[in-house]
């Protein structure tokens, strides 16, 4: 292979006008992604396709964790196009892409491992695909017993539906079918075309992300419409996210001792919770921070009192989380339960594309916080923890390390605010108009890991393609996996330290 | 041993003594009042604004099964509209929840159209079922909570349960898809007689933000009787513990 071609953004959020974007035949195109993702700090964070008269344009989005660079390129075929060799053969953590297209379009990629429905969408190919005809894997034997869960579960939780092969209580195999919960988002994007409309159905992509879904979609606006912000709105912005992370991150950890019947810590985690949500409420009016990210501005500014009420609030949801996470992590009975369940490694986060806290907890380097700064994170000296035993024990512990540096963060940036010579602050702009034929990319670290928003514009700058990759969309993939060999009666605490959207994957 | 005691010690009393009186933050928006001379055209620039029509174009009433309490239009005309702190936004009337300008009275339930058996069977103990259909895991997150050490909504016999067939009843969260469809009223189908449909959140009572989305199916709200409405986006779990209460008569 020969040069690469592709266009390097180097910022994010970023955009590349669609003539700047290299359009390779397929066999280069094949090589190339190859060849970038041999590397284990690259991993994919799109790969759609944008269909015209006459011609269909694959775009892949590529991120760099080491370089802090996104590459972009693509291929073009006939509208009539049937079918591509597949990429993921060669690459896996494409898979799910390709199966997307797939579902979406019928064109049929060819040896690829895989090629399943992902979320049974309103508008697929062929609405012959029933959702109650979904192809699981099976293991043949007389020994061998299936499980089927949901798609309703026990608890008060989103649907979807879970099949394991299990050889008496050992879980031979796990297969995850999603879809459930599909929305048409993609599509209301395009549909609904009011910049508040779009403010909003951001903010419910995954409700337990708002603020980080809300901030990709508000990044990624400004950055088409080529607007500025000032810095107290990034700060702002920073401490919305990590108070959402800490609120999760804690009642992470209540729902994983609740598991294991470890009471104590349960409860006195979700009253931790209830202290960092009922603060964003006193911050905005609302627990999970409905309403405070929006383009342009915010309608709710941190002013001196509530910066100190927060700030006071969240030193003693610290104090007191130490006490509680000091007790818990001593415990030798959530030593026993947590220990060496449901342990992945970094060479299946790399081959799955893993991201977020699945990554870092099995050894992989991946933060956007760190690899693609964004907001006040461009100013904040953030290196994020990783660990590598890969187990239920390291994606609780990450949590709780986690929890703390989000509380220096906070910190750091409350006493920014308050030294700031630049203080105004702006009201929310919903007039803005997009750049035409654009594509733009905005990258979020949130809890959960990292959060993809990327939009087409066409010729008069309206939105043409809006795709949403939520980190569970890999990551239910290393779910399955870390449930391999595990007992069954250990996959609720399993799933519980994974605790991927359903509706972030079915959109 | 010691480091439990620490943790109790800090821990505290947790609950929440009267779930009727609660204070919350004055920020948080409840129930919207809309002043009586508010004019058409006043009316005409809110309701173009608002991202779910919640607005109605001609009496500028606000429908709060629609609302997304964005508050925009309050902040668009902060003399005319605003929104109370009022949690209390339940309802087993559809049309109680659309708020017209100039009234000022409290949502309620209306007690003669409250079924006689609910009361008569559920006022002791009642479990449900929750469906989430669609649901963002917002409106989901809080309905758990709402038994959590802070609200403990199980103080009066009211949780939620793992089979519909323990169940007297169903909360289905979400604007319901068309791929949950099938399963939602096998959900409900389970549920022994009598039995009670509550919707959670505004994306339940009308689809909310995804109003109009072809991935829906609205049938089974149109062709059930619902029994309680419960606004929010996500819902307080004030807000559904009171409405729950005063579908059951709990004074």
């Amino acid at each position: 292979m020969a040069e690469m071609k592709y266009y390097e953004l180097i910022k994010n959020p970023g955009m590349v006008a669609l003539t700047d974007i290299p359009i390779l035949d397929y066999h280069d195109f094949r090589e190339q992604t190859i060849a970038i993702m041999k590397k284990e700090s690259c991993h994919c964070v799109n790969y759609f396709i944008r269909q015209n008269t006459d011609h269909v344009d694959f775009y892949i989005i590529i991120a760099n964790d080491s370089s802090h660079k996104v590459f972009v390129y693509s291929h073009r075929q006939k509208a009539e196009i049937k079918s591509l060799e597949s990429i993921t053969q060669e690459c896996f953590q494409l898979h799910v892409f390709e199966r997307e297209i797939y579902e979406n379009t019928g064109i049929v990629f060819e040896n690829h491992p895989w090629l399943k429905p992902v979320r049974y969408p309103f508008d697929r190919y062929d609405k012959a695909f029933k959702l109650s005809d979904y192809p699981f894997y099976r293991i043949d034997s007389e020994e061998i017993h299936e499980v089927g869960v949901g798609p309703i579960h026990a608890g008060i939780i989103e649907p979807g539906h879970f099949r394991f092969q299990c050889y008496g209580e050992k879980v031979l195999h796990l297969e995850i079918q999603l879809g459930y919960q599909h929305r048409g988002i993609e599509n209301l994007f395009i549909k609904k075309n009011s910049l508040l409309q779009r403010c909003v159905i951001s903010e419910s992509v995954a409700g337990d992300t708002t603020i980080g879904h809300g901030l990709a979609f508000a990044q990624l606006a400004e950055t088409l419409a080529e607007s500025e912000w000032n810095e107290k709105l990034e700060c702002e912005r920073i401490i919305a996210l990590e108070m959402e992370r800490m609120a999760v991150h804690i009642g992470d950890i209540a729902a994983l001792c609740g598991d294991v019947a470890y009471q104590i810590g349960q409860v006195s985690c979700e009253a931790l919770r209830t202290i960092v949500i009922n603060t964003m409420q006193d911050w905005c009016g609302n627990r999970f921070g409905k309403g405070l990210i929006r383009p342009g501005g915010t309608n709710y500014t941190l002013g001196n009192k509530i910066l100190s009420f927060i700030a006071e609030r969240l030193e003693e949801v610290h104090r007191r989380f130490l006490e509680v996470a000091d007790m818990i992590f001593d415990d030798s009975g959530i030593l026993a339960r947590f220990e060496n369940t449901g342990t992945i490694s970094a060479k299946q986060v790399y081959l799955s594309g893993g991201v977020g806290m699945v990554a870092r907890t099995s050894g992989t380097c991946r933060d956007i916080r760190e690899s693609h700064p964004f907001q006040a994170y461009k100013e904040v000296k953030y290196k994020p923890v990783i660990l590598d035993q890969g187990d239920v024990y390291a994606r609780a512990l990450l949590r709780k390390i986690e929890f703390e540096l989000s509380f220096s963060v906070i910190n750091e940036l409350i006493t920014r605010i308050e030294h700031l010579s630049d203080n105004l602050s702006f009201k929310p702009d919903y007039e803005m108009n997009f750049k035409p034929d654009m594509l733009c990319i905005s990258l979020v670290e949130g809890w959960r890991g990292e959060i993809c928003h990327v939009a087409v514009t066409d010729h008069e700058g309206k939105i043409e393609i809006y795709k949403i990759k939520d980190p569970s969309l890999h990551n239910w993939h290393v779910l399955a996996l870390a449930v391999r060999e595990q007992e069954i009666s250990d996959f609720p605490v399993c799933n519980k330290s994974f605790n991927l959207s359903y509706c972030g994957n079915d959109l | 041993m010691l480091k439990k005691l620490k943790v109790l010690k800090s821990h505290g009393s947790q609950y929440i003594k009267n779930l009727q009186t609660q204070p919350v933050s004055d920020l948080f928006r409840g129930r919207p009042i809309i002043s009586g001379n508010i004019s058409e055209q006043e009316i005409s620039r809110v309701a173009s604004i608002c991202p779910v029509d919640a607005i109605d174009k001609k009496s500028g009433s606000i429908d709060i099964g629609r609302c997304v309490f964005c508050k925009e239009c309050a902040f668009m005309l902060p003399e005319k509209i605003r929104f109370t702190n009022d949690y209390r936004l339940a309802a087993n009337v559809r049309e109680t929840l659309i708020i017209r300008p100039g009234v000022e009275i409290p949502v309620r339930l209306d007690e003669t159209k409250v079924r006689g058996e609910i009361r008569k069977l559920f006022s002791g103990a009642l479990k449900l079922r929750e469906v989430s259909a669609g649901g963002d895991n917002s409106c989901e997150m809080e309905l758990a909570a709402s038994g959590n050490v802070n609200f403990d909504f199980g103080r009066y016999g009211i949780e939620f349960v793992a089979s519909p067939r323990h169940a007297d009843g169903i909360v289905i969260t979400g604007p319901i898809t068309e791929n949950m469809e099938e399963a939602l009223k096998i959900c409900y189908d389970a549920i022994p007689l009598p039995k009670i449909i509550i919707l959670a959140g505004t994306d339940a009572i009308s689809g909310g933000i995804f109003d109009g989305s072809p991935a829906l199916r609205r049938k089974f709200i149109e062709e059930h009787n619902i029994d309680l409405f419960v606004p929010g986006n996500p819902i307080h779990p004030l807000t559904y513990i009171n409405g729950v209460m005063d579908l059951l008569g709990i004074k």
